[in-house]
């Protein structure tokens, strides 16, 4: 039993340090959360409405064209978007995509990517914070 | 009665005898009527195997096709030389103008999958090679529809075709060639979308 113990604690430990292990989207605000504090001091919460507004924000890319996340994941976070190069990319929203905000290394690789291209620099914890906000707000 | 039923064998047997030998010439390729005759590029037979006989059968990498198919077809590396994979694994932060950036273990995985299988590989395939001798030593062209050899293969088609929208552009392989991404380019299983 208490050999169950330590293997379980032991186990507990590894998902704690690898950042590639399963999380919920509970998990991801809570840090994104934690960092946005220390980003800026008067921190308050994540906002649905600021996520929404950087969604459909519409910035000059680096080809000089316009783009925004609904270029590629169209104006309903519940669609099916695609790729420049023609690749499908499953719908951002968890009520139709359970399988969205459920690896965090998968999340930060996309958030840097993505927020590079459309808005040629990282997003803050707070950006972050906001948009996943936003797209769990949307019902099926 | 009984004589009707012999004829209607008859021409079973004729129009099956018949069949059988429209479909050996097809899978032989017997009538393609592009520039060089004896080549076709990866064909599949009625068992449904493949046989790669342009272009090496490169093993999948699942790095890869994580990774890289997230965005585009998997291109097979026997497309490309070492120095294109090289050039284009170097560049991903400004990858044909996105950030395909990796984290370094990735990256590594899959050049080295790619620099393994790539055009001037050791156990390249013919495919592989074609496109290998249309590119000079010193040149790396980053987009395969860059090669001369490409080039060749594709000037019959009008321009407008690759905007097709089940296409978008010459760089959907799988838009027309469906095996594209296990290798193969067979001439005579490209089915062009109308629109």
């Amino acid at each position: 039993m208490r050999t169950l113990h330590f293997v379980s604690i032991f186990f507990l430990g590894i998902g704690y340090l690898n950042p590639a292990m399963a999380a919920t989207a509970d998990d991801l605000l809570k840090d994104y959360a934690v960092s946005a504090m220390h980003e800026e001091a008067g921190f308050s919460g994540f906002s649905s409405e600021s996520g929404k507004k950087l969604y459909m924000l519409e910035q000059i890319g680096k080809n000089g064209e316009r783009v925004s996340c609904s270029t590629c994941h169209t104006n309903d976070p519940r669609h099916q978007g695609m790729t420049r190069a023609n690749k499908i990319i499953e719908p951002l929203a968890p009520a139709v995509n359970s399988d969205r905000f459920t690896d965090r290394e998968k999340v930060e690789k996309w958030f840097r990517r993505n927020c590079n291209d459309v808005l040629r620099r990282e997003c803050t914890a707070r950006e972050k914070g906001d948009f996943i906000t936003f797209l769990r707000s949307i019902k099926k | 009665m009984k004589k009707a039923f012999q004829l209607t064998l008859a021409v079973l047997v004729l129009l099956a005898v018949l069949g059988a030998g429209w479909l050996k010439a097809v899978a032989e390729g017997d009538d393609d009527d592009d520039d060089d005759h004896h080549s076709s590029y990866g064909r599949e037979s009625f068992e449904g195997k493949i046989h790669f006989r342009g272009l090496s059968a490169a093993p999948q990498n699942a790095k890869y096709t994580k990774e890289c198919a997230a965005c585009h077809m998997a291109y097979p590396p026997g497309l490309l030389p070492s120095q294109s994979w090289t050039k284009i694994m170097g560049g991903l932060k400004n990858h044909f103008g996105e950030d395909a950036s990796l984290d370094p273990k990735a990256s590594d995985e899959i050049k080295g999958y790619l620099l393994k299988n790539s055009a001037d590989a050791n156990d390249t395939g013919r495919l592989s090679r074609r496109i290998n001798d249309s590119i000079g030593n010193s040149d790396a062209p980053i987009r395969i529809t860059e090669t001369n050899y490409f080039k060749r293969k594709h000037h019959e088609l009008d321009p407008s075709v690759f905007k097709r929208k089940s296409i978008g552009s010459p760089s959907n392989c799988v838009a027309c060639h469906s095996g594209a991404e296990k290798g193969s380019f067979n001439e005579h299983s490209v089915r062009i979308p109308k629109w």
